[in-house]
Formats: structure tokens, C-alpha cells, sequence
């Protein structure tokens, strides 16, 4: 596997983020280390939904423009995406069974969002898993591109109007912090160094999806 | 819009001719939403939760599975003998192919309904009183959402290996602001809260219906060959 200057960018970016988190960055009061996975969290949440919004943007751009281009990037973006998804729907729930006393809140807008929004990247993958014609799978991959995206609002919106009206205690919720500059700047760094991870995780893909692309047009050429 | 309508009305008719003659799907989406409203009560302890608390969720998860059998009808029918290729062929634009097909399976869904809501009644001794209309009203407005996605990924799930698997993979996740919204509306009724109260579900399912039906019915053409 060829490894470019972007994948070792990304690499080393995520590496020293992890380091400065774990190292670098003062303890904060009241949760002690397991704040700390915040920085894993947070820019993996920034990630997931920034795929899902560009697989929204190509796909419509798709059923626009009809450029196969368009299609592999939104496939890349997605198969990229359901893993950042995954990152946080994995380290949400570890962080809040000590702070918040629960694995799961169904009031938390964000975390059932982010549930809905793995929901649609996986049923958006096998989809296209089923489907062989390229051509329909990238139209009808499209299509459940652009709903999905209809969808999220929706599903905050009722999750938003749920829990206004049966407003749940979650025990020891900790209010937002401000961030002192130590945090901000970590902060900071793990979002623009997960974002390079995206890229480059999205540019092997996309890689592969077109050599997989080229592979097959030559053998149904030859056939 | 009034050619489209009549060409939609007309598409529908033909569903809805089709389905009545053998009457299949209408009966297993029945049987299956009964056979529900016994399991469900028997999961529960009643002692412990009132039935009437548990009536709303258990009706609209009923909707859903019930609803999904009839949809994946939808687009079946057209699968054999590529009858599908017919209907692309005769002189109606896409939109009213979409939309006669969200009208019969509209049809399909109110009908399981009409019988599923007074069995709820009876089985589960449910105060009904004067909250049959907003009742209806939350009915139709939930299975117009239910229709509209359901019929656009009947469609393209016919296409695909997995149908009978994608569609409710594909689907349930667009319900879940129709059910959390219906059910809660219900739960208000039926504990006899002020119908004001459950306004706000109202329009959630309002505005949910009109996006989707017209993301839907935009949406259809581009799931067919040029």
C-alpha cells in the first residue's frame, strides 16, 4: 500500500495530539483524566458529520452533473465517515457511564443525532453494497444521500421538543466549561489533525475506488 | 398539477383493484397488527404500567412493521414480467406514478388502521371519549409521512439483491420522527390532556409530511432510467 505525504502528515498530526492531550494538557477539576477523551471525541464528532455533510453536497452534485467523480468521493466520504461515527458513539458512552452515572441519554440532541447519523451511513453502505450496475448504485446512493440529510434535522427537532417537555435529571451532569487556553489550543489541534486524518483517509479511498473502477470497465471491456 | 392528480388517482385505482381482488397483504398487515396488540400486552406486567400509558407506543410500532408488509407490495407488483416498463411507458409523467403509488399504499395503511385503532380500544379498555377526531387527524398525518418514504425506498429496493431487508433498514430510521411524534401525541390525548398540548407534535409531523412528500415525489424520478 503506497503511502503518501498526506497520510504521514495526518499520522504524526494525530500521534502528537495524542501525546500533547495526554501529556501536555492540565487535568481539569472536576473529572480528572477522563475528560481527557474529549479530544479523541469531540473532533471525531466534527468528522463524522463534516462526511456526512459533503456526501450530502456531492450527491446532489451527482444527480446535478452525472460525474462519476463526484459518486467515488461520496462513496469514499461515507466508508470514512461511518468509522469517525463510530469513534463517537464508542468513547460518548465510556465518558458519560462515570460523569453522567449513564451510558446513554434519548434527551442528549447531539448524541441520538449522531446515533441516526450511523444509521444512515451504514443502510447508505449496504445499499450500495447491493446494488452491482454502477450507474443505478450511484444514482440511488445519491438519492439516500440527499434524504439523509433531510432526516437530521427531523430528528433533532423531535428529540429537542421530547425532552423539553419531560425534562430528565441526568445525575452529576457537568455544565459546558469554558476552556482555559491550554484546552482551547488542544483542542484546536486534535480538530485540525483529525480533519487531516479525514482527508487522507478519504483520498486512499477514493484511490482504491477508482483503480476497483478502472479494473472493472477494462474486464468488461475484455469480456 | 390537475393532469397530474387524475394520472395519480388513475395509478392508484389500479393498485388498489389489484389488492382488493386477492386482498393477501391487507389481510397479513392485519393479522400481524392484532397478533401485536396480544404480545404487547402480555410483555408487559399490568399491574406495574398502566395500559393506557403503554397503548400509544405499542399502536404506532404496530404501524410501522404492519405498514412496511403493505409497502414492500408496492413496488413488487410491478416487478413481474417488468410491468414496471408499462406504466413508464404510457403517457403519465413520473411524479403521478409516485404519487398514485403513495395514494394506494396511503389507502393500504388508513385501512389497517381503521381496523387496528378500534381493536386498541376494545383490548386495551381505552378511554376514547371525544379525542376520536385529533386522533384520526394524528393517524393521517403520521401515515402520510410513513407512505411517502416508504413508497420512494419500495422503489428502489425492489432493484437491489436484499429488498425485503433493505426496506426496513432503509426506512425505519426516516419513521422515527413519525412515531416519537405520533406516539406522543396520542400518549396526550389519551391521558386527556388538552389537544393544545400536543400541538407541538402536530406540526413536527406537519412539517416532516410536507418535507418529505415533496422530497419524495421530487425524488422518484431520479430512482428510474433515462
Amino acid at each position: 500500500m503506497k503511502i503518501s505525504w498526506l497520510d504521514t502528515v495526518a499520522g504524526l498530526a494525530v500521534v502528537g495530539t495524542v501525546v500533547r492531550a495526554a501529556f501536555f494538557t492540565p487535568l481539569e477539576a472536576k473529572q480528572g483524566a477522563a475528560q481527557k477523551i474529549f479530544y479523541i471525541h469531540v473532533p471525531s464528532a466534527w468528522v463524522a458529520f463534516l462526511a456526512f455533510g459533503l456526501v450530502a453536497v456531492a450527491s446532489a452534485a451527482f444527480l446535478w452533473l452525472r460525474d462519476p467523480r463526484l459518486d467515488r468521493f461520496a462513496e469514499s466520504s461515507a466508508e470514512v465517515g461511518v468509522i469517525f461515527t463510530s469513534v463517537v458513539l464508542i468513547t460518548g458512552p465510556l465518558w458519560a457511564k462515570p460523569i453522567w452515572g449513564a451510558y446513554w441519554a434519548w434527551w442528549d440532541v447531539r448524541l441520538v443525532s449522531t446515533l441516526f447519523l450511523w444509521f444512515i451511513y451504514v443502510s447508505y453502505i449496504v445499499l450500495r453494497g447491493a446494488i452491482d450496475a454502477p450507474e443505478m448504485r450511484a444514482r440511488y446512493s445519491a438519492v439516500l444521500g440527499i434524504l439523509g440529510a433531510l432526516l437530521i434535522p427531523f430528528i433533532h427537532l423531535s428529540v429537542y421538543l421530547f425532552a423539553t417537555m419531560h425534562p430528565m435529571p441526568i445525575v452529576g451532569k457537568p455544565s459546558a466549561p469554558s476552556l482555559p487556553n491550554e484546552m482551547l489550543l488542544t483542542l484546536f489541534i486534535s480538530l485540525t489533525s483529525f480533519t487531516l486524518l479525514y482527508f487522507a483517509f478519504v483520498r486512499s479511498r477514493y484511490r482504491y475506488a477508482f483503480e476497483r473502477d478502472a479494473a472493472l470497465a477494462n474486464a468488461a471491456q475484455h469480456a | 398539477m390537475g393532469k397530474t392528480l387524475s394520472a395519480a388517482w388513475l395509478i392508484a385505482r389500479k393498485d388498489l383493484a389489484i389488492e382488493f381482488r386477492t386482498r393477501s397483504a391487507f389481510l397479513s398487515a392485519v393479522v400481524f397488527a392484532l397478533l401485536g396488540l396480544v404480545v404487547f400486552y402480555y410483555a408487559w406486567d399490568p399491574t406495574a404500567v398502566a395500559v393506557v400509558d403503554l397503548a400509544p407506543g405499542v399502536l404506532w410500532i404496530i404501524f410501522t412493521f404492519s405498514g412496511l408488509l403493505g409497502l414492500h407490495r408496492s413496488f413488487g407488483v410491478e416487478a413481474t414480467d417488468h410491468a414496471i416498463d408499462g406504466l413508464l411507458a404510457s403517457p403519465v409523467s413520473r411524479h403521478s406514478i409516485f404519487l398514485g403509488k403513495a395514494l394506494a399504499n396511503l389507502a393500504f395503511v388508513a385501512a389497517v388502521q381503521l381496523i387496528t385503532i378500534p381493536a386498541l380500544v376494545i383490548f386495551y379498555n381505552l378511554p376514547l371519549g371525544d379525542v376520536a377526531a385529533p386522533l384520526i387527524v394524528i393517524a393521517l398525518l403520521a401515515a402520510i409521512g410513513l407512505v411517502a418514504v416508504g413508497t420512494l425506498f419500495s422503489a428502489m429496493a425492489v432493484n437491489t439483491r436484499l429488498a425485503e431487508l433493505l426496506l426496513p433498514m432503509l426506512a425505519l430510521p426516516f419513521f422515527v420522527p413519525i412515531v416519537i411524534g405520533a406516539t406522543q401525541a396520542t400518549a396526550k390525548l389519551l391521558s386527556g390532556r388538552p389537544v393544545a398540548e400536543a400541538g407541538a407534535w402536530l406540526k413536527l409531523l406537519l412539517a416532516f409530511d410536507i418535507v418529505f412528500v415533496a422530497a419524495c415525489t421530487l425524488a422518484y424520478p431520479f430512482t428510474l432510467e433515462e
